[in-house]
């Protein structure tokens, strides 16, 4: 036993400092010389300032924007800090519902948010929290659902509003790998961009 | 289920278990002292610290050597992380000004990072400064893992012909190399490659910006990249933030979870590799790992087929497709399926879906993957020794229906050593059954459940599975910082790793004692389909007949209730 102390500490020593401090260090260093706008988290800039990461999924309520998934994220009340409240893409606070399959909470969540898309067949991503309750994504069939709305609200043809989400929808990796996907801030950002 | 499903299955599963080849032959290179590419700079590192250690690189240890060494290197490494964690409000890099963990949660996550379980009873981003996640984390995640490896080589060299009974090795020579020239130089590769694909790295904690709506958004950050990188390759799993791996700043995109999931699973397919080479019986190695990569991939196609189906209840609202419920659009189904898999059947812990919503059973295969002992493949390292402990049984079996004396790999199994093998395996029984059992009779374990009826129960039987098995996976509705679970499954920690450990050391003492006998007419060739049909035979018997009746309690119960409409 005694004569592991010297080398158990040496090894702790050279170990703590290599792995947990120089290495990390030299590599934030270099991260942020070599790759300063993915080091420090996607941000989108938009007139000078940041309006998102293209990586985070943020909330749109407004009529004319496509809306991500329902988000499971809270944050601390502000008037009793042992409890905490709904918000959802709380980006410093990744969470998601952990309901599970058969939780009441979970079905009642979901008989709701079916009767406001009033829809009889609704992709499973509109109506489901995602694990990290940041998910920038949704399905192309979710957008699709949204596309009357959305062009109403901003005076579009939805063929023009169609065609955008085909030009932002990301497909499968080699055509196999994952899901399909539309990144929803892209999506929004480029509706911004329209010509009326 | 879909052709494309399946086809990312077999992705994910083949393109580890063939690097595996060549992987293991480099880690058996290590273990043998030979040079690597990177020796003209590292040989003289090495050197540095072998002085400083004052230790002789030729000095090899005998089973209790090896087992205290590596004792004292996690009491000492308990210690500096405790402080660390506890210390944390006066330390430096701490922008948000966090305060200290509490002196249970500080225990409980110690020994979790030293144990390389990485079961995390907070959340990352509300709870630890940049300097905790690097100095206390970052660098636990290289050195439990360089301890499991380091114990799988002494393990190995037990079979080799004439290794004598102090021949098993040096442990700080062992734990130097491993990082040195395994974990450091692939880390550091994985990355950049990270970076590149969108995983931050910065010693900035958060940032703030203004949505389109007008609407703040608070975004955490850190440095992310190396954490990542380290976690999954040393099959640690304690993620950055509270969502780990289905966070998209630690997996952005469908490459970094290709890479990931790979990476995970790379070294534990290659340690029976490395194990054959070193052992001087490489079809024997290989064996081990045609039985992993086929369990595994059976119990992969199994999750995927749950999760594909979906979920009757919701059908029934008019929601259409598979289970998405804790699900990242950018993954889908499949590649969701096979990483919970391989996350549990390696003792990794990492998640890119919440498990906690997977398909009762769907949670059901996460659960006996980890049941079975972290064996297909297992944590780096201990997914070697854990699985020679089977074959030990196996053999053993065999042995017993032929009535002659079972040997493996020309060591002659005596009744120490399946006595031994028998203690280690017992430890899973004990703690799983009992620490859930006991949890569920108190009002302190009922009151941490987060769901009713029978997927309570396997919340709770779940956390003693994955603290036990040092998964470190969680069906993370469970409120775990509580008096009860804090100590509870740091105990459960602790045996699962130290108390399968020290009788897995002691049989490797004892077999590298024993003389080499030559295969006779006999001997029951264990390099063969046979053998490869008869270790899974125990590994699933030996974990299906102890945990049966509670999955039937938990997932099973839960699965027939959601087919005749109940939910709670």
């Amino acid at each position: 036993m005694l004569s592991s102390l010297r080398p158990a500490f040496v090894t702790m020593l050279a170990f703590t400092a290599l792995t947990g401090a120089a290495l990390p260090l030299a590599i934030v260093g270099g991260a942020q010389i070599l790759a300063p706008e993915k080091a420090d988290g996607s941000l989108v800039i938009r007139d000078g300032q940041p309006v998102g990461s293209l990586l985070i999924g943020q909330n749109f309520t407004g009529a004319g924007f496509f809306h991500p998934r329902p988000s499971a994220t809270v944050e601390p009340d502000p008037k009793d800090s042992s409890k905490t409240i709904p918000t959802p893409y709380a980006a410093d606070n990744s969470a998601a519902s952990n309901l599970a399959p058969t939780s009441k909470a979970l079905i009642d969540r979901v008989r709701g948010d079916v009767a406001a898309l009033h829809a009889t067949s609704v992709p499973a991503d509109a109506v489901t929290t995602s694990g990290s309750g940041l998910d920038p994504d949704i399905s192309p069939e979710n957008a699709l659902m949204q596309a009357d709305r959305v062009a109403a609200a901003r005076h579009l043809a939805t063929d023009q509003v169609r065609a955008l989400i085909a030009s932002h929808t990301q497909l499968p990796l080699l055509g196999f790998l994952g899901g399909a996907r539309v990144n929803v801030l892209a999506l929004n950002l480029a509706l911004l961009n329209m010509p009326r | 289920m879909t052709v494309s499903g399946f086809a990312q299955i077999l992705v994910v599963l083949l393109v580890p278990a063939l690097l595996a080849l060549p992987l293991g032959r480099f880690i058996a290179r290590i273990a043998n002292g030979e040079r690597t590419l990177l020796s003209p700079i590292l040989a003289p590192v090495e050197r540095g610290l072998f002085a400083a250690c004052g230790i002789r690189a030729g000095a090899s240890m005998g089973w209790r050597g090896y087992v205290s060494a590596l004792m004292v290197f996690s009491v000492m490494h308990f210690i500096l992380l405790y402080a660390v964690l506890r210390g944390q409000y006066y330390l430096p890099m701490n922008p948000l000004h966090f305060p200290g963990m509490s002196p249970r949660l500080a225990f409980n996550t110690a020994i979790s990072f030293l144990t390389n379980t990485n079961w995390q009873a907070y959340a990352g981003e509300t709870t630890l400064s940049p300097f905790s996640q690097m100095l206390g984390l970052t660098s636990h995640n290289f050195l439990s893992a360089a301890a499991g490896i380091a114990a799988a080589f002494a393990v190995s060299r037990a079979f080799r012909k004439g290794s004598g009974a102090n021949g098993l090795g040096n442990a700080w020579v062992d734990i130097t190399r491993i990082t040195l020239h395994l974990l450091i130089p692939i880390s550091i590769v994985l990355t950049a490659i990270l970076i590149a694909l969108g995983v931050p790295d910065t010693l900035s904690a958060s940032t703030t910006v203004t949505t389109l709506e007008g609407v703040k958004q608070v975004i955490a950050l850190g440095p992310v990249a190396f954490q990542e990188a380290i976690k999954n390759l040393g099959t640690n799993g304690g993620g950055f933030f509270n969502a780990n791996a289905a966070h998209p700043f630690e997996n952005p995109g469908v490459l970094s979870d290709l890479i990931e999931n790979w990476t995970l699973l790379l070294i534990p397919f290659a340690m029976p590799v490395a194990f054959g080479v070193i052992a001087e019986r490489v079809r024997d190695g290989i064996a081990l790992l045609v039985t992993m990569v086929v369990l595994l991939g059976l119990f992969a196609v199994l999750l995927y087929a749950a999760e594909a189906a979906g979920n009757p209840l919701l059908h029934a609202l008019g929601v259409v497709g598979g289970n998405m419920e804790g699900k990242e659009v950018r993954f889908g189904v499949a590649l969701s399926s096979v990483f919970a898999a391989a996350t549990t059947g390696t003792s990794t812990g990492a998640v890119i879906a919440a498990h906690d919503s997977l398909m009762p059973l769907g949670g059901l295969v996460a659960l006996f993957l980890m049941q079975l002992g972290e064996v297909v493949p297992g944590g780096v390292g201990s997914g070697l020794y854990g699985i020679v402990v089977f074959a030990i049984m196996a053999v053993f079996v065999a042995g017993l229906m032929v009535g002659r004396t079972p040997e493996y790999l020309g060591k002659k199994i005596g009744a120490r050593e399946v006595k031994l093998a028998m203690l280690a395996v017992l430890i899973l029984p004990l703690c799983i059954l009992g620490g859930a059992a006991y949890s569920l009779c108190t009002a302190s374990g009922l009151g941490s459940l987060a769901n009713a009826g029978p997927h309570g129960l396997s919340e709770m039987l779940y956390a003693w599975t994955s603290a036990t098995a040092n998964n470190g996976s969680a069906f993370a509705g469970l409120s775990a910082d509580t008096p009860l679970l804090d100590y509870g499954l740091a105990i459960a920690m602790l045996l699962g790793r130290f108390a399968f450990l020290v009788p897995v050391l002691a049989i490797a003492g004892s077999l590298a004692a024993k003389p080499s006998v030559p295969p006779g007419q006999g001997t029951f060739p264990t390099d063969g389909a046979l053998f490869v049909g008869l270790l899974a035979g125990v590994i699933l018997i030996l974990g299906g007949l102890q945990f049966l009746p509670a999955l039937s309690l938990g997932p099973l119960a839960e699965h027939v209730s959601m087919l005749a409409g109940h939910s709670y």
